[in-house]
């Protein structure tokens, strides 16, 4: 009986669906629950910030708010309006929703708990998150509004020059790993916090924090949405569960260069001392707790800095972030070389 | 060196990181609203909310229907109808305000000689239709009796000042 289960769900190609859709299921599931708390998270930040209370009505300290808000999207009308392209419209959100979440099948949430260990994880990485730009212009184009359009053409250029210093920064990482494979990656960084790559690599940390934030579309780089010239951007002409995906996706981007962060620079599950256990549950721990607090830097970040003027956005793109980590590049090149710590492949 | 301490400055961040530490200041500091539907702010004695029609402790109605306030209301927002009644005294049929209309300026309690059209601190009168909001007489008395505690407590306190 237990022998023909196994079987089942190992040779079976019915069962290796069912095996395939559980997996999916046991990352989105919590990836949704966590998009909405981040929702929550942030306010409960700007709040604290701006020295107000936040949410704080619906269930206890406002805990159901997530929840409140999306039965609000689910329930509203979804307006399409009538000079869009109908079609588009409506698929440009499932685009930026989709390839938020197929990216999450790389990324290793413990040592060997990873949907599909790719040997070329990163690089499956940078192209989908290179992806969701389309969602973005399709969705600005589609809408057939001039703010949409604005918003759209304001996002893909910055989306696109700040990928740039973000292949800088990864090819700094697989340099010293000498492995694009995600969970070599983290391994590569076993031993105690002082192992981790944001100590040696720290001005490429923060160079990828930064173009994350550009990436995402968040303060101080969000001028694609700023409320005060484009009104939401490319997401104007969205409402209801359109909206919805949009939110999710953007949210579920964060998450996800989060935890791109916490694995190319915060030793992904490792513990942050060796003599803490980092197997099994514990490791999925650690990187929770390493994403959580990427994500308090994003809102505290939303928190603090006003938003960029588009010329210094580009100049801060291409002046100062692509010379500097092209800089770090071959510095770490060199020193690997000279130092006699190229990585054994 | 002036260029090379803005250059090391620039990239070390350190204004950005000020900030930063700022907001985390700020963050632990007590919060500075108030939690609105739960505890509300305090209100003046002079505080000019939703309007009500008092009565005099006997339960006769205050207002004589001389019409001053609907004179003065800046917005034109009082309608008042008047005729003797059965005992020869002469009172309102008709007492209408529209709070669409109304600016709360208070020259309706300020010109009442018999302290009859007041504002009291009743600020949470929203409602979903605009019709609710064409107070008629019964409604307007309706609050003066519900009010007339804090009305009266207001007034007594601002007495002095007036």
């Amino acid at each position: 009986m237990y022998e023909t289960a196994i079987d089942f769900f190992t040779h079976n190609w019915l069962g290796q669906a069912i095996v395939i859709l559980l997996e999916c299921l046991a990352v989105t599931v919590p990836l949704l629950v966590a998009v909405a708390y981040m929702t929550y998270v942030d306010r409960k930040v700007w709040a604290s910030i701006q020295l107000r209370r936040g949410p704080n009505v619906v269930g206890p300290f406002g805990l159901l708010q997530p929840f409140a808000d999306g039965l609000k999207l689910m329930l509203k009308e979804t307006i399409v309006p009538s000079s869009a392209n109908s079609i588009l419209f409506i698929i440009a959100p499932m685009i930026t929703f989709l390839t938020a979440l197929i990216a999450w099948a790389v990324v290793p949430f413990g040592n060997g708990v990873v949907i599909s260990n790719l040997n070329v994880g990163i690089l499956y990485l940078f192209a989908i998150s290179s992806l969701g730009v389309y969602g973005v212009i399709i969705a600005g184009w589609a809408s057939n509004s001039k703010y949409a359009f604005l918003g759209a053409l304001r996002s893909a250029a910055q989306m696109v020059s700040y990928e740039v210093s973000i292949g800088f920064v990864l090819i700094t990482v697989l340099l010293c790993v000498g492995s694009l494979n995600l969970s070599k990656v983290v391994l590569a960084q076993s031993g105690g916090f002082w192992h981790w790559y944001f100590l040696p690599l720290l001005p490429m940390f923060v160079i990828f924090f930064v173009s994350s934030l550009a990436e995402t579309n968040r303060t101080p780089f969000d001028l694609p949405m700023s409320e005060a010239e484009l009104v939401q951007g490319f997401q104007t002409e969205y409402s209801s569960m359109p909206f919805a995906l949009f939110f999710l996706g953007e949210y579920a981007n964060m998450i996800l260069l989060s935890a791109m962060g916490a694995v190319l620079f915060l030793g992904g599950w490792m513990a942050p001392l060796p003599f803490l256990p980092s197997t099994g549950v514990w490791g999925v721990i650690w990187f929770a707790l390493k994403i959580a607090f990427l994500l308090f830097v994003f809102s505290w970040t939303k928190g603090t800095l006003p938003r960029y003027r588009y010329d210094q956005l580009m100049r801060l793109g291409w002046k100062v972030f692509l010379p500097v980590s092209l800089g770090y590049v071959v510095l770490t090149a060199a020193v690997l070389q000279f130092g006699g710590w190229v990585p054994k492949i | 060196m002036a260029s090379l301490d803005r250059v090391a400055r620039s990239f070390l961040l350190t204004e950005i990181v000020s900030g930063f530490l700022l907001t985390l200041k700020y963050m632990f500091k007590p919060k500075v609203t108030v939690n609105y539907p739960y505890e509300k702010g305090p209100l003046g004695p002079r505080f000019r909310g939703e309007h009500a029609l008092r009565r005099y402790p006997n339960g006769e109605e205050r207002c004589i229907a001389c019409k001053l306030c609907e004179a003065i209301c800046p917005a034109q927002a009082i309608t008042i109808e008047a005729e003797p009644r059965d005992d020869g005294s002469r009172r309102t049929t008709r007492y209408d305000i529209d709070m669409t209309k109304c600016i709360y300026c208070g020259f309706c309690q300020e010109a009442c000689p018999v302290d009859a059209i007041v504002e009291g601190p009743n600020f949470e009168f929203s409602t979903e239709t605009r019709e609710e909001l064409m107070y008629n007489k019964d409604k307007l008395l309706a609050n003066g009796d519900r009010w007339e505690g804090e009305i009266a407590a207001n007034l007594h306190a601002d007495a002095a000042y007036r």
